[in-house]
């Protein structure tokens, strides 16, 4: 719980590495601390404004105004139910309700096990499937009290582990940068030659 | 009372620019040149736009709307910023119609719907540009009836500066002057969306040096500084125009005070200095003018101690003791005075036959350094090249970094930096040397047999920034560095870097040293019983000569000794006499920046208790003592001045209309060759060390001003990661830095700034004191041991 451990500092390095700026890997490398941690912590935060050369405030401005990085401590499933206007009508708010006592918390609060945390999410672009909801970004359509009770005995007892893994992990597989694909930091004015993975294509 | 407020301040447009085009505003005609913004022109020609976020200092972001006009387009009149669209040829712009009128007033309703209303109580009211637009360009009624966002307020971003999210209306200029312009970027827009507001990263605070800047270009009540919270009404404060006088930069401000006490400082926009800008040592030290700990009435000393005297008794026995010593008199000091000041005792100096005399405490460089050919700050942001042989400019002259920064960051000028560690200019260098103390001559040898550096040099003008980086070693290194720089570019010239406010004035009007006798001399000489009066004006050898026990040594030694001062400082607690002085806000006068730019100082309050201004003072010594110089005004001196100070005469005379003031050359009379004094080998210690000054430290002014008082870093030695790893210490535990027989147990810290081999320790602050180690010799090593 703190700052990136020596694994992820090499991934940061090489991350860094693919562009022309260092600070544009600021988001890559919130994911990164978000996934070793679960969420992202102040000590990430400020190692990642050493590795990218900017200020922790500038990181923090950057990272708050995204959703999906969470700076205190959720839960290994973050169940998003959508309550926009489709699934509410298709009963949202009862969804929701039944799953505040289903999992005994608030919207926006974590089960003391650790392994909810109940958010009440806008509209997830799946409203011919409403009411649908998320956990950890994999989406349930159609999802009724009984569905959602079975979902939650699912995740407790580790039976949709190949399909959801805990919150913060960014894929299961992940992509090595080949050497000489990285750009290295250079300032886009003083790139003077393509670099050799452009190999001749036309500029988009 | 008028605003103070950059932000309503033009900028004059430059004089037959071949970018030259006409626009016309509400029908009239308007000069402007290209790339300016219509809101600029519009300004020069009078016709005001409201606006929130744009500045003229700063880069504009087109943040609040508030300054939208119409201008006249292919399909008829269209909406644009005025903060963001340039002027072009012919453009017709309308900042009248009713169109403009209903975009203004709709853009007001939006920003006070989630704004908390409390004028009444807060600071802002009264001098409020939203408060003030609000009147003038508002609906008058609005049609919010929902809560409105509410957040904890007023919360401490800083020591200095709290923020009250609620009536932020996020205009950037806060956060645009962090980032852009002091290059602090600590506070940013967080939480962005609905609940966008200003904050800083968790614990860490907005501890910028400029931070109180933001303060003053915060256009609603959101950001507030602590020593002027609910301290007085905008309405009821008096104010008037001057010279900050914390550093030599000679930033403008106005002085505001109620009820005859200082309650504020803001900058004001002075075109070839501060561009309104001010560091938060220079705004808040004002603090220590209202101190208790002020001298209020001359001391004598009677049976050992200190005793308070009449006026008329104290001067008898400074007279007396004088009129006794003549010649064996020396006068150190001055640098903190006016112009007028400095001049009576110059002529006071002169009438006693006394050679001895100097502004500086061997703390600076040699006065010599003015002889040679002299820039502007303006000449210096605008040259080719700036090469900086120079202390860290952010710490010791904060403004003058800010303009530099400026200049490098739109690179218009290349910086060459040659430095025994990082400075906050570092990471903009072109190129940036790293010497070991001592050795700038070298390096500067070095750097002149680069190619390309030549190249640089000779591709236009130069300016070599030259002060003291190093209180641990001759500033003869320097000289010689800055002397083949000169040689090497021809066309050079030096922007001499002395840190005390009037040092220039100071040391051009009568109180430079003689002969080569500089203070170093003479406090030797008083350390050996040779100076029979000491004259301390203003100055506080104890605390500012970077020999410790030199200092100790010629304060015991002279026979006697007489402080000028407003506090009982270390060395007026040794003093026979302590003349209570007026300080800045308390006297008018005139001053001298650092590039000879003379500028008026203001009286604005009463000097305390029964304290005098130091010209006053010298004036009447000499009455005493025989010597008539006929002068019983300010007028008096200034006429004095037109025939014994050639240049400064005609200089305070015009000063009347000119906020910009004018700039004076000319060099001390007696400039004297400079002694040079080697480095030496390096002996079998370590760390060779650099004593610099940090912007907070244990000075009067900072120690008696409560805002400013604990921001001191404290006492303490920073070294390599890796040196600190060798000698096995740990970061923020004692050592022991030994130099010969002389020791002193300071924390240690780790800083990659310094390079390895170097030991870095800030000057005069609380806690053990390194000066102790200091021997006045070319250079300063030592070793550190874990205890």
């Amino acid at each position: 719980m703190a700052r990136l451990n020596d694994d992820n500092v090499r991934l940061a390095i090489e991350t860094i590495a693919r562009y022309p700026r260092p600070r544009s890997a600021m988001i890559p490398l919130l994911h990164l601390a978000q996934e070793q941690d679960g969420h992202v912590t102040n000590e990430a935060m400020a190692h990642i404004a050493d590795l990218v050369g900017a200020t922790p405030a500038e990181v923090w401005g950057t990272a708050s105004f995204y959703e999906m990085f969470k700076f205190e401590a959720v839960g290994k499933y973050v169940v998003n139910i959508c309550g926009t206007m489709s699934c509410a009508l298709m009963g949202a708010d009862e969804l929701i309700h039944h799953a505040e006592e289903r999992l005994g918390v608030h919207v926006g609060g974590t089960t003391p096990d650790g392994l909810f945390t109940l958010e009440r999410a806008e509209c997830q672009a799946a409203c011919t499937e409403a009411p649908c909801l998320q956990v950890n970004y994999r989406y349930r359509f159609r999802v009724s009290t009984e569905s959602f009770d079975s979902l939650v005995d699912d995740l407790r007892a580790g039976r949709l582990d190949g399909e959801i893994p805990a919150h913060g992990t960014l894929a299961t597989v992940r992509q090595q940068i080949p050497a000489g694909r990285g750009v290295g930091a250079v300032a886009p004015e003083s790139v003077v030659s393509n670099p050799d993975w452009f190999d001749g294509k036309a500029a988009l | 009372m008028t605003t103070v407020d950059a932000g309503s301040e033009a900028i004059p447009a430059p004089e037959s620019d071949p970018n030259a085009v006409s626009v016309t505003i509400n029908g009239r005609t308007v000069e402007a040149h290209k790339g300016e913004w219509i809101i600029a022109a519009a300004d020069r020609a009078g016709e005001y736009i409201p606006r929130f976020c744009y500045h003229p200092r700063m880069n504009s972001v087109g943040m609040c709307r508030q300054c939208l006009v119409e201008v006249e387009g292919p399909r008829g009149p269209m909406m644009v910023v005025s903060c963001m669209t340039p002027v072009a040829e012919g453009q017709v712009v309308r900042t009248d119609t009713p169109q403009v009128k209903r975009a203004q007033e709709g853009m007001i309703e939006l920003l006070l719907a989630n704004h908390p209303l409390d004028c009444p109580v807060c600071d802002k009211g009264g001098e409020c540009p939203l408060q003030d637009q609000a009147f003038s360009h508002g609906p008058g009624e609005s049609r919010f009836v929902e809560e409105k966002r509410h957040y904890e307020k007023p919360i401490p971003i800083s020591e200095i500066v709290y923020l009250d999210r609620e009536r932020c209306i996020l205009c950037d200029r806060c956060t645009r002057f962090a980032d852009d312009v002091a290059g602090d970027a600590l506070i940013q827009f967080t939480q962005r969306g609905n609940n966008t507001q200003v904050m800083t990263f968790p614990d860490e605070p907005f501890a910028s040096y400029f931070s109180g800047n933001t303060v003053q270009i915060c256009p609603v009540g959101a950001l507030t500084a602590k020593p002027f919270r609910f301290k007085a009404r905008p309405w009821d404060l008096e104010q008037r125009e001057s010279t900050c006088t914390t550093c030599s930069v000679g930033c403008r401000t106005v002085v505001q005070s109620s009820r005859d006490e200082i309650v504020r400082v803001q900058g004001v926009d002075s075109d070839p200095v501060n561009w309104g800008w001010l560091c938060d040592r220079g705004r808040f030290d004002f603090q220590s003018v209202n101190s208790g700990d002020r001298v209020l009435v001359p001391l004598v000393r009677r049976d050992g101690a200190l005793a308070t005297a009449t006026w008329a008794d104290a001067l008898d026995e400074v007279a007396t003791h004088l009129r006794g010593a003549g010649a064996s008199t020396a006068i150190l000091g001055g640098a903190r005075g006016t112009n007028e000041d400095a001049f009576m005792w110059g002529r006071l100096a002169d009438a006693l036959g006394c050679t001895m005399r100097d502004a500086q405490l061997d703390d600076g460089l040699p006065a010599e350094v003015l002889a040679m050919p002299q820039a502007t700050i303006d000449e210096a942001c605008s040259a080719a090249t700036v090469v900086l042989v120079a202390p860290d400019l952010k710490e010791e002259l904060p403004v003058l970094h800010l303009r530099l920064r400026d200049a490098a960051m739109k690179k218009r000028i290349r910086i060459i930096e040659i430095s025994a560690v990082e400075t906050a200019l570092t990471a903009l260098a072109w190129r940036s040397v790293r010497c070991e103390p001592g050795t700038q001559p070298e390096a500067v040898a070095e750097l002149l047999t680069d190619a390309a550096v030549m190249t640089q040099l000779a591709s236009g003008s130069t300016v070599v920034v030259a002060g003291r980086a190093n209180l641990a070693e001759s500033a003869s290194h320097t000289m010689s560095a800055v002397e083949s720089l000169l040689a090497a570019a021809p066309a050079a010239s030096v922007l001499p870097v002395l840190r005390r406010a009037n040092v220039r004035g100071a040391l051009s009007l009568g109180l430079a040293p003689r002969d080569g006798r500089d203070a170093a001399t003479i406090l030797h000489d008083a350390a050996e019983g040779r100076i029979e009066c000491l004259v301390l004006l203003g100055s506080d050898p104890l605390s500012d000569v970077p020999d410790a026990d030199l200092a100790r040594r010629a304060l015991a030694g002279a026979r006697f000794v007489v402080s000028i001062d407003a506090f009982l400082s270390p060395s007026a607690a040794h003093a026979d006499v302590v003349l209570p002085a007026a300080v800045a806000g308390e006297k008018d006068g005139t001053t001298t920046n650092l590039e000879g730019r003379v500028t008026g100082t203001a009286q604005k309050v009463t000097a305390p208790g029964t304290a005098r201004t130091d010209w006053m003072i010298a004036a009447e010594l000499a009455e005493m003592l025989g010597h008539d110089f006929g002068v019983a005004t300010l007028v008096d001196v200034r006429r004095a001045m037109e025939s014994g100070a050639p240049g400064w005469g005609e200089a305070t005379s015009r000063l009347a209309n000119d906020v910009d003031g004018v700039v004076v050359r000319r060099a001390p009379a007696a400039a004297h060759p400079v002694r040079r004094t080697a480095p030496g080998a390096r002996n079998s210690h370590e760390f060779r060390l650099v004593l610099a000054r940090k912007l907070y430290d244990s000075a009067i002014a900072t120690r008696t001003s409560p805002a400013l008082a604990s921001l001191a870093p404290g006492a303490g030695i920073a070294v390599h990661p890796l040196d600190l790893e060798r000698i096995g210490a740990v970061a923020g535990e004692p050592v022991r830095v030994v130099a010969g027989e002389r020791a002193v147990v300071l924390p240690v810290s780790v800083s990659a700034r310094v390079p390895r081999g170097t030991a870095l320790s800030p000057f005069n602050q609380p806690g053990a004191d390194i000066r102790e180690l200091v021997r006045g010799t070319g250079a300063l090593d030592v070793s550190i041991e874990v205890p």
